[in-house]
C-alpha cells in the first residue's frame, strides 16, 4: 500500500482538515489519491522494440452540490497544491448549502491479491518469453511474415479520503499478454490477434507454456482469414459464439444502462425500467466480484464495494448501473459502478464484467436452424450511439452459414443493430457461457477502463451484416 | 501559470546530466507542463468544472545500440534519480537494435520561427459560463431539442525537448475548444448530434450562437430516420467524415507500418494510389495551425511534404528509427502528420450533390472498421438519402463497405476546403461502394 503522506509537507491531518473544510456544505465528494507503476515491453519485427516503465502519482479532489460537480487534479501532492484545488472547488460551488452523505457500505471481501506483478517476474524472463514467441511462430510456418508480442503490467494503489477523515484503500494489479501475427500467402496478407490477462501475476497466466496456446490461437485466426471470401451485405440471421462476442451485450445494452445517460434521459432505455426489453430466458448481470478478472474491483473509485448487479432478468429491465452522484439524483443506491481511468478524470458509472447467463440450447441446434446467415466467433471492437441506440461491432473471425451448415470464412465485416430491440430478436440462448480471455478496455468520455464480458452462444433472428457482396 | 522555459530546461538538464553520469552513451528527455480548465453546462445550467494541472517527463537512455525509456509525472529530483537509475539498469539488459539512435545532428531543427501558436489570453470561468449560456440558449430554442450539453476548455502548455547531442528547444501552445451535443426527440425517434470549434487563439472561436444553432439544426434533421435497402450507390462524405479518410491514409504510410510490412500501401512509392486529380499535402508551418510544429517529437526539422501528387504516392511519414530500417532520412514526422489536407477539387458542393440522380450523404460513422493491412473498410453509418441534389430523408442503421485501394481511386473532391482542424478535407464523393441495410 502506498503511503501518500511521506512524499511532501502534506500530512494526513492536513489532508483530513482540508477535505472536511471543503466538503462541509456539499452533498458529496472526496479526495482521491493514486500511485501507479506500469510497464510495457514490446517485441516487434524480430526485436525488442521498446521497454517502458512509468510511474504516476497524483490526486483528484471532487466536490458535489446538487447536480454540479467541481473537480480539480494535480500531480503534485503537497499542502499548497491541495489548498489551491480546494479554493478552486469552492469558487465553482459558491453559496451552496448541502448535507454531506457520510454513508458508504463496507465489505471485507477482496477479489485479488496485493501484488506488484511487475516485480514478480524479472525483465530477463519476460524478454525470454517474447523471444520464444517470435521464434515459435516464425518456425511454425513459412507464411508468418510478422510477429508482435507484448507484456503490459500495472500496480495501482488508491486511497479515498472522505469528509470526516474516513479512508478507503485498494491495491489493484493488472496484466496483459498479447500476440499478433501477420501471414502472407499468394499475395494476401491477414493478421490474427489473441491475448490473455487479469489481476494476477504474469506466471499465473503463463504456466505450462500457456504462451504457446496464445500463439496457436493468433495463428489459427490469421490462417482462417487468409481463406476468407467477401462478406455478404444485408439483413440475416446471426449466430454468435460464446465468450468475447459478448461485447455485443456491452455495446448494445450495457452503455445504455449506465446511470448518467438515464438520469439525463439521453439513453434509449431511460423509460423502460420494469419493461420487457429482451426475449424470455435472457438474463444479463454486471459483476465486479469475480476473482482476479480484468473487470473486477474490490471497491470502486468512490470507495463503494462492488457487487453483482442484475440488469435484465428473464427479459425484464431490473437495474441501471450507478455511481454515487447519479444514484443520489435518481433516489437510488450506488451499485459500486463508479469508475475513472485515473486521478486526472472524474468518476462515471461504468461496466465491470458484463455477462449474459447460460440457457439450455446448444450451438449445434442454432447453426442447424439457419438457412442463410453468418456465424461470428470473434470481434475486434464495437461502438454505440447511446441516443439512437444503434451499435456496431467488427468481426475478426466469421463464417457463412448455408442450409444449417458452417461454410467458408468471410472477410471482416461490421455488424449493425438497434440496442433496445436486438435482445428481443434473440431466439436461442446456449448452455455454454464462457468468460472472455481478459483483454477488454472500454472507452467512454475519453476514459479507458479495463472490463470483462461473458456470454453463451446465441442466435439473433435479424441483424444487418456490412459486407460487400450483394 | 504554465511553467516557464527556464524551469523546464533546468529539469531536462538535470535528467541528461544524471543519465550521462550513470554511463548512458546518449539520452533524450521531454519535460512538459499543461494547465487546462473546463466548464460543462447541461440544459442551460452549470454541470461541472474541472481544473487540471499536470507536469510530465519522459526519458530515453541509450547504451550504444541498446535503448529503454521511462515516464513519470513526479518531478521531484529524488524520484527522477530513482527512475533514471531504473531506466539505465533496464537499458543494460535490453538487447541491441542496430537502428536505435538519436536523430542525425544535421537534421535537427535550427531556427525556430514563431507560428503564433500561443495566445496568453485568460478566459475566466465566468466568461466561459456566459459563452455556454448563450450557446445553450440558441441550441435549445426549438422544442424538439430535449437535452443540451456543452463545454468550454482552455488549455495552456509548454514543453522542452533536449538530447545529449545538444538539442534543447520547446515552446508554448494554447488551445480553446467549445463544443455542444444536442438530443432531439419526436414521436418516432431520439437522435443526437454535435458541433465544435477548436482554435489556438480565443478570438478565432466560433460565435456561441452559431455553434448552438448548427448543432440543433443538424440534430433535428436526423429525426425519424429510415433504413434503406442493400445496394451499390455513390456515397458523399460530409467534411467531418472525409477527413477520416486522410487519417487512415496517413496511418498506412507511416514508416513503422511500411517497415513492418503491415500496410496495404507498402512498396507503392511512385505508383498511382489515388485518382489522378488528387493531391495530399502535409504542411507544418501554417500560422496558428492546430497541427503546426517547429520540429517533430525527436527535434527533427519538418518541412512541407507533398504526400500525393496527381494521385501518385511521393513520400512516407518517416521517423529516425524506421527511416534507418527503410534506408530513408527522417522527414520530421515522428509523431505523425502536422496539418494534413487534400487540395481542393474543382467541382462545387452543389454540383457534387447533383452529380448522380441518387446518392447517400454520410454525416457520421461508428465502429473501428478500417483494416490497414488489407485496406478493407466497413463501418456503421448515419446520413441522408440525396435525390437530384436535395436531402430527401435521414437514414440510419446501415453500413458502408469497400476497400481503400478501390475507394482512393474513385474519389471526387468538391472545392469547399477550409482549414478548421489539423486534418482537413473538402466534401468527398466515392463511387461504387456497398451499402448494407434491409
Amino acid at each position: 500500500m502506498s503511503n501518500f503522506f511521506n512524499k511532501s509537507d502534506l500530512t494526513r491531518q492536513d489532508a483530513d482538515k482540508i477535505v472536511s473544510d471543503t466538503l462541509n456544505n456539499c452533498d458529496d465528494g472526496e479526495l482521491y489519491l493514486e500511485e501507479s507503476k506500469s510497464e510495457s515491453i514490446l517485441l516487434d519485427d524480430n526485436k525488442i522494440k521498446s521497454s517502458n516503465y512509468s510511474s504516476d502519482l497524483g490526486f483528484g479532489f471532487r466536490a458535489i452540490s446538487n447536480e454540479v460537480v467541481a473537480y480539480s487534479y494535480s500531480n503534485e501532492i503537497s499542502k499548497d497544491s491541495l489548498k489551491n484545488s480546494s479554493e478552486n472547488l469552492k469558487s465553482t460551488l459558491k453559496s451552496i448549502k448541502g448535507t454531506y452523505n457520510h454513508e458508504i457500505p463496507k465489505s471485507n471481501k477482496k477479489f485479488y491479491k496485493d501484488i506488484n506483478p511487475i516485480e514478480q517476474k524479472t525483465l530477463d524472463s519476460k524478454l525470454e518469453v517474447l523471444n520464444k514467441v517470435n521464434e515459435f511462430l516464425r518456425k511454425k510456418d513459412g507464411s508468418v511474415k510478422q510477429v508482435t508480442a507484448s507484456f503490459a503490467g500495472e500496480q495501482k494503489s488508491i486511497e479515498i479520503i472522505r469528509s470526516g477523515g474516513e479512508s478507503l484503500t485498494d491495491v489493484r494489479p493488472l496484466i496483459r499478454f498479447n500476440v499478433t501475427v501477420m501471414l502472407e500467402k499468394n499475395g494476401r496478407k491477414e493478421t490474427g490477434v489473441y491475448g490473455i490477462g487479469g489481476r494476477q501475476s504474469y506466471d499465473d497466466y503463463l504456466k505450462n507454456d500457456n504462451w504457446k496456446n496464445v500463439c496457436e490461437e493468433a495463428f489459427r485466426i490469421a490462417s482462417v482469414n487468409l481463406e476468407s471470401k467477401p462478406a455478404p451485405a444485408g439483413e440475416m440471421k446471426v449466430v454468435l459464439g460464446p465468450g468475447w462476442p459478448a461485447i455485443l451485450i456491452h455495446e448494445a445494452i450495457g452503455h445504455g444502462l449506465e446511470g448518467d445517460f438515464n438520469r439525463k434521459k439521453t439513453s434509449a432505455f431511460h423509460n423502460l425500467m420494469g419493461e420487457k426489453v429482451a426475449s424470455d430466458g435472457v438474463t444479463i448481470v454486471d459483476d465486479g466480484t469475480i476473482d482476479n478478472r480484468r473487470g473486477s474491483l474490490t471497491i470502486d473509485d468512490e470507495g463503494t464495494p462492488t457487487e453483482r448487479t442484475v440488469l435484465i432478468e428473464n427479459g425484464i429491465l431490473k437495474n441501471f448501473m450507478q455511481d454515487r452522484h447519479n444514484a443520489r439524483l435518481m433516489n437510488t443506491r450506488s451499485t459500486g459502478s463508479g469508475r475513472r481511468e485515473n486521478y486526472r478524470h472524474i468518476v462515471l458509472p461504468r461496466m465491470r464484467n458484463t455477462m449474459m447467463l447460460s440457457g439450455n440450447q446448444t450451438q449445434d441446434e442454432m447453426i442447424k436452424s439457419v438457412d442463410k446467415g453468418i456465424f461470428a466467433v470473434s470481434f475486434g471492437g464495437g461502438q454505440v450511439d447511446i441516443t439512437s441506440g444503434k451499435f456496431v461491432f467488427n468481426c475478426t473471425e466469421a463464417y457463412e452459414i448455408n442450409n444449417g451448415k458452417i461454410g467458408s470464412p468471410i472477410k471482416g465485416a461490421t455488424l449493425i443493430g438497434d440496442g433496445p430491440s436486438i435482445l428481443k430478436e434473440v431466439s436461442m440462448v446456449g448452455n455454454d457461457m464462457m468468460l472472455d480471455p481478459g483483454i477488454g478496455t472500454c472507452g467512454k468520455a475519453g476514459q479507458g477502463v479495463p472490463v470483462g464480458v461473458a456470454q453463451p452462444s446465441i442466435l439473433i433472428n435479424k441483424m444487418t451484416v456490412g459486407g460487400t457482396k450483394l | 501559470m504554465v511553467k516557464d522555459q527556464e524551469f523546464l530546461i533546468s529539469k531536462a538538464s538535470y535528467c541528461l546530466d544524471l543519465a550521462k553520469k550513470m554511463g548512458a552513451t546518449d539520452a533524450s528527455v521531454t519535460v512538459g507542463h499543461s494547465i487546462s480548465e473546463t466548464v460543462n453546462f447541461r440544459n442551460k445550467s452549470l454541470e461541472a468544472s474541472d481544473r487540471s494541472d499536470g507536469l510530465g517527463l519522459s526519458i530515453e537512455t541509450y547504451l550504444g545500440k541498446k535503448r529503454s525509456s521511462i515516464s513519470s509525472s513526479n518531478l521531484l529530483d529524488e524520484n527522477i534519480k530513482t527512475l533514471i537509475e531504473k531506466c539505465f539498469e533496464t537499458t543494460k539488459i535490453t538487447p541491441e537494435d542496430e537502428f536505435n539512435s538519436l536523430p542525425d545532428k544535421n537534421l535537427l531543427a535550427k531556427q525556430i520561427s514563431s507560428l503564433n501558436l500561443y495566445d496568453e489570453t485568460r478566459f475566466e470561468n465566468d466568461k466561459k459560463i456566459k459563452y455556454l449560456k448563450d450557446l445553450e440558449e440558441s441550441a435549445s430554442s426549438d422544442n424538439q431539442i430535449i437535452n443540451t450539453e456543452s463545454s468550454f476548455t482552455e488549455n495552456k502548455s509548454n514543453f522542452i525537448l533536449a538530447n545529449s547531442d545538444g538539442f534543447c528547444d520547446g515552446y508554448k501552445t494554447s488551445s480553446f475548444t467549445a463544443s455542444c451535443v444536442t438530443v432531439a426527440k419526436d414521436e418516432n425517434s431520439m437522435e443526437r448530434d454535435y458541433e465544435f470549434s477548436s482554435k489556438r487563439h480565443l478570438s478565432d472561436i466560433k460565435q456561441a450562437t452559431d455553434l448552438g444553432n448548427k448543432a440543433a439544426k443538424q440534430t433535428i434533421s436526423k429525426l425519424s430516420p429510415k433504413k434503406i435497402g442493400s445496394e451499390k450507390i455513390s456515397i458523399i462524405f460530409d467534411k467531418r467524415i472525409s477527413k477520416g479518410m486522410l487519417s487512415a491514409f496517413a496511418s498506412a504510410i507511416s514508416a513503422s507500418a511500411i517497415a513492418r510490412g503491415t500496410s496495404f500501401l507498402k512498396d507503392k512509392i511512385d505508383q498511382q494510389v489515388f485518382a489522378n486529380s488528387i493531391n495530399v499535402i502535409d504542411k507544418p508551418d501554417i500560422i496558428k495551425g492546430m497541427g503546426s510544429q517547429n520540429f517533430d517529437s525527436e527535434g527533427v526539422n519538418s518541412n512541407t511534404l507533398q504526400l500525393i501528387e496527381n494521385g501518385i504516392l511521393k513520400n512516407y511519414l518517416v521517423d529516425t528509427y524506421n527511416g534507418k530500417k527503410l534506408n530513408l532520412k527522417s522527414n520530421g514526422r515522428s509523431g505523425g502528420t502536422t496539418n494534413l489536407y487534400f487540395e481542393k477539387g474543382n467541382i462545387s458542393y452543389e454540383d457534387l450533390m447533383k452529380k448522380n440522380s441518387r446518392s447517400l450523404y454520410i454525416t457520421e460513422t461508428i465502429g473501428h472498421g478500417s483494416n490497414l493491412v488489407t485496406g478493407d473498410y466497413s463501418v456503421g453509418a448515419t446520413g441522408f438519402l440525396v435525390e437530384d441534389g436535395e436531402f430527401k430523408f435521414p437514414v440510419n442503421e446501415i453500413t458502408i463497405a469497400g476497400n481503400f485501394k478501390d475507394m482512393f481511386k474513385n474519389i471526387i473532391l468538391a472545392n469547399d476546403l477550409e482549414f478548421e482542424y489539423s486534418v482537413n478535407s473538402p466534401t468527398m464523393m466515392i463511387q461504387g461502394m456497398t451499402v448494407a441495410g434491409k
